[in-house]
């Protein structure tokens, strides 16, 4: 909601969402749906308040321990599995949200394993060594390549 | 000067009179970690670690600074949220005032990554002037090099998973920052945000989420994040800016047209004060600049760079002032040294 004040000549406009409006003791025609999660949601979109989510299926979410009670309360899911173990309220949520539950943008293909950090600090460490065994070659250290090398060959043995 | 190199601030871009800058952000998270509301020190250490060695993998982030926001003073996290490299939320900026354990941003040139803020990761790209698709192009780089090397939270439905149901899908927020002041003095600003709002696009002020618009500028975004690609939430966004210019200089010609004195007055003042004046209030400022820059658009001032007034508006900021003053955000001096600062900048800037 927009506000058009003027003092003194000077022209100010204020844009509330419907919260910040509703703080400032300003009526909204968007009063916040009942639920916190609703009353976040209507913050968000000022133009539509959010209906509450469906009531709970599963009890908690197996993975981070999160309810549908909790998810209501603080507006955030509590973890990637939360999306599909509440998966059919939270498909009618997005629906509203979003008009449609189908991302039709960028696939992405998990690159299996590399998310562990020791994987990821292992190919790191590969890198390095690579780096270092064609520097060795460019200086024709071979003793030094030849050690890289194994040192090499050992990590990548290793998977 | 000693206002640290950001790109945003020193090129001119595509409509640069109009729009200040576009940013691109990309909401991701590592999966197998919990989120945001249900995370612990613990994890989100772990989620440091994994998103700083994976960035030392990345040539594109070579010569990138890593801020551990919870290790910071005030006034350094103050500097970076001026910056636009954080939110408020993660600088631990709201008056309650604590920084989470763990928050953390990774700043290179106008791409930034900013660490366990509600996402575990939300990857940035801010760019001068109306250039949605070269700061889309930056995030995306960027996502691609992470989303290699970390695993990201991806539903075959869903799409990117986020901690809010209102990122989920491609978790792409494109916002634009645009000046439009001759909207506010002809009334038809309200009209404007009305019709934007009805076809999916939301205004913040020039501080993102929860701010009030301030120095007539305003950051239009997508609102939605699901079913539709990246590519058409952009060309949607794009295509609304575009005639949202249309409208504001079209209200810049009525101006010129039936009230020419009145606005050459207004922007001359704007313009006397913010020269001359020795005390100066950031909001004062904020609506002085707001004044030249349409004066300058206008071809009623002299030809200050966009540039410059673009460096203004973040320089002009508290803890930019108290860090060139070497002073304290609590120094009662800093309206003054405020005035000083945006004059001397002027002055070293100012055509001949």
């Amino acid at each position: 909601m927009h506000l058009t004040e003027i003092v003194a000549g000077q022209v100010t406009t204020v844009h509330l969402c419907g919260r910040c409006a509703a703080e400032r003791g300003i009526a909204t025609d968007a009063e916040a749906a009942a639920t916190p999660l609703g009353s976040f949601l209507a913050a968000m979109s000022p133009t539509a308040a959010m209906p509450p989510l469906p009531s709970a299926e599963a009890a908690t979410c197996p993975a981070c321990g999160a309810s549908l009670a909790d998810i209501r309360s603080s507006g955030r899911l509590g973890c990637a599995t939360c999306w599909s173990t509440f998966e059919r309220p939270l498909r009618d949520l997005v629906r509203r949200l979003h008009g449609g539950t189908r991302h039709v943008g960028e696939a992405y293909e998990d690159p299996a394993g590399v998310g562990d950090l020791e994987a990821l600090r292992a190919r790191h460490e590969r890198t390095r060594l690579r780096d270092a065994l064609r520097d060795a070659v460019a200086e024709e250290d071979f003793e030094r390549a030849a050690e890289l090398r194994d040192r090499l060959r050992a990590m990548e043995g290793d998977g | 000067m000693t206002l640290e190199r950001m790109p945003w601030l020193e090129e001119v871009g595509p409509e640069a009179d109009l729009v200040v800058s576009t940013r691109i952000r990309l909401a991701r998270n590592v999966a197998d970690r919990p989120f945001w509301g249900r995370n612990t020190a613990v994890d989100r250490e772990g989620i440091c670690r994994l998103v700083e060695t994976a960035a030392a993998e990345v040539p594109e982030l070579a010569g990138a600074t890593w801020h551990r926001l919870d290790g910071l003073p005030r006034l350094t996290r103050l500097w970076l949220h001026e910056r636009q490299v954080t939110s408020r939320e993660l600088a631990g900026l709201d008056p309650s005032g604590r920084v989470r354990s763990g928050a953390a941003v990774l700043v290179a040139g106008g791409r930034a990554i900013m660490v366990n803020e509600e996402d575990h990761l939300r990857i940035q790209a801010l760019v001068p002037g109306f250039a949605t698709t070269a700061a889309y192009g930056q995030a995306e780089r960027l996502d691609g090099e992470l989303g290699h090397r970390i695993s990201f939270a991806f539903h075959p439905e869903f799409g990117y998973l986020s901690a809010c149901p209102t990122n989920v899908g491609t978790g792409l927020r494109a916002s634009v920052l645009i000046h439009l002041p001759a909207l506010v003095l002809t009334r038809e600003i309200g009209k404007v945000l009305q019709g934007l709002a009805q076809v999916g696009l939301t205004h913040r002020g020039l501080w993102g989420e929860g701010s009030e618009v301030r120095g007539n500028l305003f950051q239009l975004s997508n609102q939605t994040t699901l079913g539709k690609s990246e590519a058409e939430l952009l060309d949607h966004l794009g295509r609304l800016v575009t005639e949202v210019i249309g409208h504001e200089r079209r209200a810049r010609d009525v101006l010129r047209r039936d009230a020419t004195v009145l606005v050459e007055d207004r922007v001359w003042r704007a313009w006397g004060l913010l020269r001359h004046a020795r005390v100066l209030a950031f909001e004062e400022t904020l609506n002085l600049l707001s004044g030249v820059r349409l004066g300058v658009g206008m071809g009623v001032l002299p030809p200050v760079p966009m540039t410059t007034l673009n460096r203004l508006l973040v320089a002009a900021q508290d803890a930019h002032v108290a860090r060139e003053a070497e002073t304290g955000l609590d120094d009662e001096a800093l309206p003054a040294h405020r005035a000083r600062l945006v004059q001397r900048l002027l002055d070293e800037e100012e055509p001949r």
